[in-house]
């Protein structure tokens, strides 16, 4: 876990947040320091430890196919910050996938 | 002050049951009391008094039709990052500063049907990530013990809500230590039950793993109440667990007999000033006195919690938090394209504290880091969870600081890392999933501040831990001894 | 070697086909096609602040026969991913799909082309997800992405189940390509997990395509193909992306690994993005779900309910019983047929027979009436019953052909109308030998010109003879007396 500098652009460009110059430089820097004190981590040997995503271990929680009632039309398009019609409106989509 | 807003739940719920009070009365003095104080304190982003009142109506109907309502008429502060239905719910969020929701968190629901009343939606650190409440972006609130110091949080509302009894009952969400917090710093009683014993259903989400809803009370015995009436599984969330929930009300105890509480050696309090360190060890002491058996444990990790927690949580946030988007709901800022419209709502909508987090969340799981970080993470966490199930195998209970000093003032923590370091007693207990409180203990610092003992327990035993906690609260009755602010 | 030849084509084939259940993948909304846009959203598949996920065991269940029927590996443990990326359509802004852990890994899946040959194509793995909300490209651009100034949303799509399966690399041609996806496609209706309809894009495909010189071990560069929405489209994108592919070659260029769209109306793929943007889906284990451990009860269990797979019918059909394979896949696509069909063989003992009064007089009468040949009142053990007299010479196949369609008119089995009527196939020489004197009589012209050498006018004598008889002389002994009696 050798400390990188981190390409904050990247990562704000990955999560869709956009930066000022002023909040790139403060981030990065943040960003820096906590991996900084995150590295002390590496001292851990964890070589044969398991990784734990969920720490109370339950497995197979599943519903049956069963349709329940939706949310009424009217209420989920007026939390829409632009609707046309019956439709949520977005800006124009730039290809990428 | 109207002596009706000072009863704990337990005891509105007896007296309204027993139809020597209604809930409308209990209701209307705590809505004045809001009125008198909640401009000093900022507690509530959202007043609820028409829903209160209606729900004090149902509940005394329910009552006069015979039914006996755990929650009868009880004041309830609801934290605003839990849904409730046709109420604004912020998250304390500009993202989310209009949204309506349109439907209710289990949790909720389940205090609302028990005959609670909400009373209104509290404030919160932005996403409840902070120690503070300093970074809601829709309020300040304030200590009710000294008004230029923080409430704490990031349950920093519900906390000061129920400390200047503006509330019964406060639900609060813990996810690094986010009610046992500011339950100490405001001298009331912060409950986080085991990871998934609180349904996450309508707790708008910061770290899926970590979060856990809890009460912050100012007795004990309402944090039992409140939780006996929302833990239990729940087929919303496919976290919460599927267990028998043993009644804490009934495990209420006047001792410690017969239990062994473990003191972590790598918690030595001696680096948190001699003040402190003598009344954690007078805290200690407290509990042999007791009959507790108080034992030194070691917990090999515990150096590592903060470095754990800070990769996990941002690293589940920054997904949590992708649906913001602007697309749905909440807040947009236009683009000239959906990529633009998504960067400038989100660098409009979220703080720095948030963004911070997600970025680095973001990173964490970015590729090439993956392993190194996240990975990494998860398996630190595994360790965390073994050293607790080794320290329990010489102890019934941990007892630990709650924080690492009393109420600091607004703008105290300017660098992020210093404040991370607050939650570096409660971090460990949230890593492993176990069920810990805080409990007030006395009070240190000039002016003399409300300081709290952390008391946590093995997985799914809340029962034993309030148990204890209650010994503690009545042989000592420190939340009594100080004055509010308000 | 001609310039195609030189080359030959390594094809892979990614597919998202929607399961068939009565609700979506984790919440309760129906899943069903169509409807008013935005109103089969519910706080979960909308992504509203704190909705959580839970799994539909359906759809599991599902996944698993799926694996099942292809061979694959059911791992004993399984969970949930997401994927990260932002796109409008989906709410989360993640997808929950599968990552490291499908639901199923391995297996292969047996198609055949249309001359028959039988082919084989390995699956990597397949993995369960939900799929994204539809949007709409408005305001210029015929409604394509590019040049469109804004997008309409739908949501009602986004949480649907979806499989995701992942080919290896094992096709070599598009007409492979289409034979594998029919393959799948037959599959899964067969099973009852998807009803595949493509037109409401329950299916759709991107292909990962390169070319290499023939007989060389070496991958080349691939294009991914993406927007085939039928398999007429599969066909003619892949033909088409190969053909480019080795234009590029040939004239000195080198291919490049993009994505490519295809456009139907050019006939044409083009690239999708001028630089390669890098992926980063930042995939991790969904920390509102919890694992799937699969118990080996439940897989042995719905292993038994796996029917007999449309590949092994086509192979049984074709390679057994001698059908060409037009015939063997038009039974194999009709599933309620095809169980007639097998019922009628097995019960019969006779492949051929059953054949043609299945795909031929009874199909035609299916036709003419508008029912189902399963759902007529010929059964298949009656029509197995009219074999064995035609194959007991009780009967000719002409009183066959008349019994089927009183039969199928409901006059009941083939052997009670032959006996009511008389219709048994007679032997009886003094019998027929009346009918031999009858025709010659009638038809002297004819004799005389069998007699004069023109000896193929005795199938015309044999008819008139069957024809006095109704149909019940044995066509044998007509003609042995006749020829007795002409010689
Ligand atoms: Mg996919
Ligand atoms: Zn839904």
């Amino acid at each position: 876990m050798a400390s990188e500098k981190i390409d904050v652009r990247y990562v704000a460009k990955l999560a869709r947040i956009a930066l000022s110059e002023e909040e790139a430089v403060r981030f990065g820097k943040q960003l820096g320091d906590l991996l900084e004190h995150v590295n002390v981590l590496s001292e851990l040997d964890t070589a044969s430890v398991p990784a734990t995503a969920q720490v109370v271990e339950s497995r197979n929680v599943e519903r049956g196919d069963d349709v329940t009632p939706c949310l009424d039309r009217e209420t989920v398009l007026a939390m829409a910050p632009q609707r046309q019609g019956a439709f949520f409106r977005v800006p124009k989509i730039i290809a990428e996938s | 002050m109207n002596e009706l807003v000072t009863r704990s739940a337990a005891q509105i719920a007896r007296d309204v049951n027993g139809k020597r009070v209604s809930a409308r009365e209990i209701t209307a003095a705590v809505l004045q009391r809001v009125d008198e104080t909640d401009d000093r304190l900022g507690c509530y982003l959202s007043r609820l008094n028409e829903l209160a009142l209606d729900c004090a109506q149902r509940a005394d109907r329910r009552i006069a039709a015979g039914e006996t309502l755990p929650l009868a008429g009880v004041p309830i502060a609801i934290k605003d990052n839990m849904c409730l239905r046709g109420t604004r719910t912020t998250a304390g969020s500009k993202i989310l500063e209009n949204w309506i929701a349109p439907y209710t968190a289990t949790a909720v629901q389940l205090i609302l049907d028990a005959g609670g009343i909400p009373i209104g939606k509290a404030n919160l650190d932005e996403f409840a990530m902070g120690s503070s409440c300093e970074n809601s972006a829709l309020g300040v609130t304030r200590n009710p013990y000294d008004l230029s110091r923080v409430p704490g949080g990031s349950s920093g509302g519900p906390a000061a809500a129920v400390a200047s009894f503006q509330a019964a009952i406060g639900l609060g969400s813990d996810t690094g230590g986010s009610i046992r917090e500011p339950g100490a710093f405001c001298n009331v009683v912060g409950f986080k039950p085991t990871y998934g014993r609180v349904s996450r259903y309508g707790l708008i989400a910061f770290a899926s793993s970590l979060d856990q809803i809890g009460p912050l009370t100012r007795t004990v015995e309402d944090a039992a109440l409140a939780y006996d009436v929302m833990a239990g599984h729940d087929p919303s969330d496919s976290t919460s667990i599927n267990r028998a929930v043993e009644p804490a009300a009934n495990a209420l105890r006047e001792d410690l007999k017969g239990l062994r509480i473990g003191v972590v050696k790598e918690f030595a309090t001696a680096k948190l000033g001699p003040e402190i360190d003598a009344l954690y060890k007078r805290a200690y002491r407290e509990l042999a006195d007791l009959g507790a058996d108080v034992v030194d444990i070691s917990l090999p990790t515990a150096d590592y919690g903060l470095a754990t927690y800070y990769l996990i949580a941002p690293a589940e946030c920054s997904s949590n938090l992708a649906r913001f988007d602007g697309v749905r709901y909440g807040l947009r800022v236009e683009g000239d394209d959906v990529g633009q419209m998504y960067e400038r709502t989100r660098a409009a909508g979220f703080g720095p504290e948030v963004k911070r987090r997600i970025l680095i969340g973001t990173y964490a799981l970015s590729s090439g880091y993956y392993d190194a970080y996240y990975v990494k993470a998860q398996k630190a966490r595994t360790m965390f969870a073994q050293d607790f199930r080794r320290a329990f195998e010489h102890c019934d209970l941990i007892a630990a600081p709650a924080a690492s000093s009393p109420a600091f003032e607004f703008n105290a923590k300017s660098d992020p890392y210093s404040m991370y370091m607050m939650d570096y007693y409660t971090i460990p207990m949230s890593l492993a999933g176990l069920p810990a409180l805080s409990v007030p203990c006395g009070y240190a610092g000039t002016p003399q501040l409300p300081m709290g003992l952390q008391l946590a327990a093995p997985l799914f035993e809340e029962a034993k831990l309030l148990g204890a906690a209650h010994a503690y609260e009545r042989a000592t009755e420190y939340a009594s001894k100080a004055a509010l602010a308000v | 070697m001609t310039v195609k030849t030189k080359y030959e084509a390594v094809i892979g084939i990614e597919c998202h086909v929607e399961l068939k259940t009565r609700s979506k993948m984790f919440c309760g909304c129906a899943n069903e096609f169509g409807g008013e846009p935005n109103t089969k959203v519910c706080p979960v598949c909308l992504a509203l602040p704190g909705a959580l996920p839970v799994a539909n065991k359906e759809a599991i269940e599902h996944m698993i026969r799926a694996g099942l029927a292809f061979g694959a590996t059911i791992p004993a443990f399984s969970k949930f991913d997401r994927k990260n990326y932002f796109y409008p359509d989906m709410p989360k802004d993640y997808q929950i799909s599968q990552y490291d852990m499908p639901l199923t890994l391995g297996g292969s899946v047996g198609y055949w082309l249309e001359d028959g040959t039988l082919k084989e194509c390995r699956l990597t793995r397949i993995h369960l997800e939900e799929d994204t909300g539809k949007s709409m490209h408005a305001g210029g651009g015929d409604g394509r992405i590019a040049g469109s100034a804004y997008s309409l949303i739908d949501f009602n799509r986004a949480g649907v189940p979806l499989m995701e399966c992942v080919s290896e690399p094992d096709l070599t041609s598009a007409q492979e390509a289409v034979g594998y996806l029919e393959a799948l496609k037959r599959t899964f209706v067969q099973l009852g997990v998807s009803d595949v309809k493509m037109e409401e894009g329950s299916l759709r495909c991107d292909a990962n395509v390169s070319i290499r010189p023939a007989g060389s071990m070496k991958l080349g560069t691939k294009a991914e193909i993406k927007n085939m929405n039928s398999f007429r489209s599969v066909l003619r994108a892949i033909e088409s992306e190969i053909t480019r592919q080795i234009d590029v070659l040939e004239s000195g260029g080198r291919v490049v690994q993009e994505t490519r769209g295809w456009d139907e109306a050019q006939g044409v793929t083009h690239s999708m993005r001028s630089k390669e943007e890098a992926h980063d889906y930042r995939y991790f284990p969904d920390p509102d779900l919890v694992p799937m451990e699969i118990d080996p009860a439940l897989v042995e269990r719905l292993k038994a309910t796996i029917p007999a797979l449309p590949h092994d019918r086509f192979v049984r059909y074709h390679r057994e019983y001698g059908l060409d394979p037009k015939q063997a896949t038009q039974l194999v696509d009709n599933l309620p047929l095809a169980e007639y069909f097998d019922a009628c063989v097995s019960a019969s003992g006779n492949a051929q027979l059953s054949t043609n009064f299945v795909l031929g007089d009874l199909s035609r009468l299916a036709n003419e009436t508008g029912t189902p040949v399963y759902a007529s009142p010929v059964t298949s053990a009656s029509l197995a019953e009219l074999i064995g007299l035609v194959e007991a010479k009780a009967i000719t196949s002409k009183t066959a052909k008349e019994l089927l369609e009183r039969m199928w008119a409901g006059e009941g089995s083939p052997k009670a109308i032959v006996e009511k009527e008389g219709l048994a196939q007679t032997s009886d020489a003094g019998e027929i030998e009346r009918f031999v004197a009858e025709v010659l009589a009638a038809n002297e012209k004819a004799a005389a010109d069998y007699k004069a050498g023109k000896t193929n006018i005795l199938g015309f004598l044999i008819g008139q003879v069957m024809k006095a008889s109704r149909g019940k002389a044995n066509p044998a002994l007509a003609e042995e007396l006749l020829r007795k009696k002409l010689e």
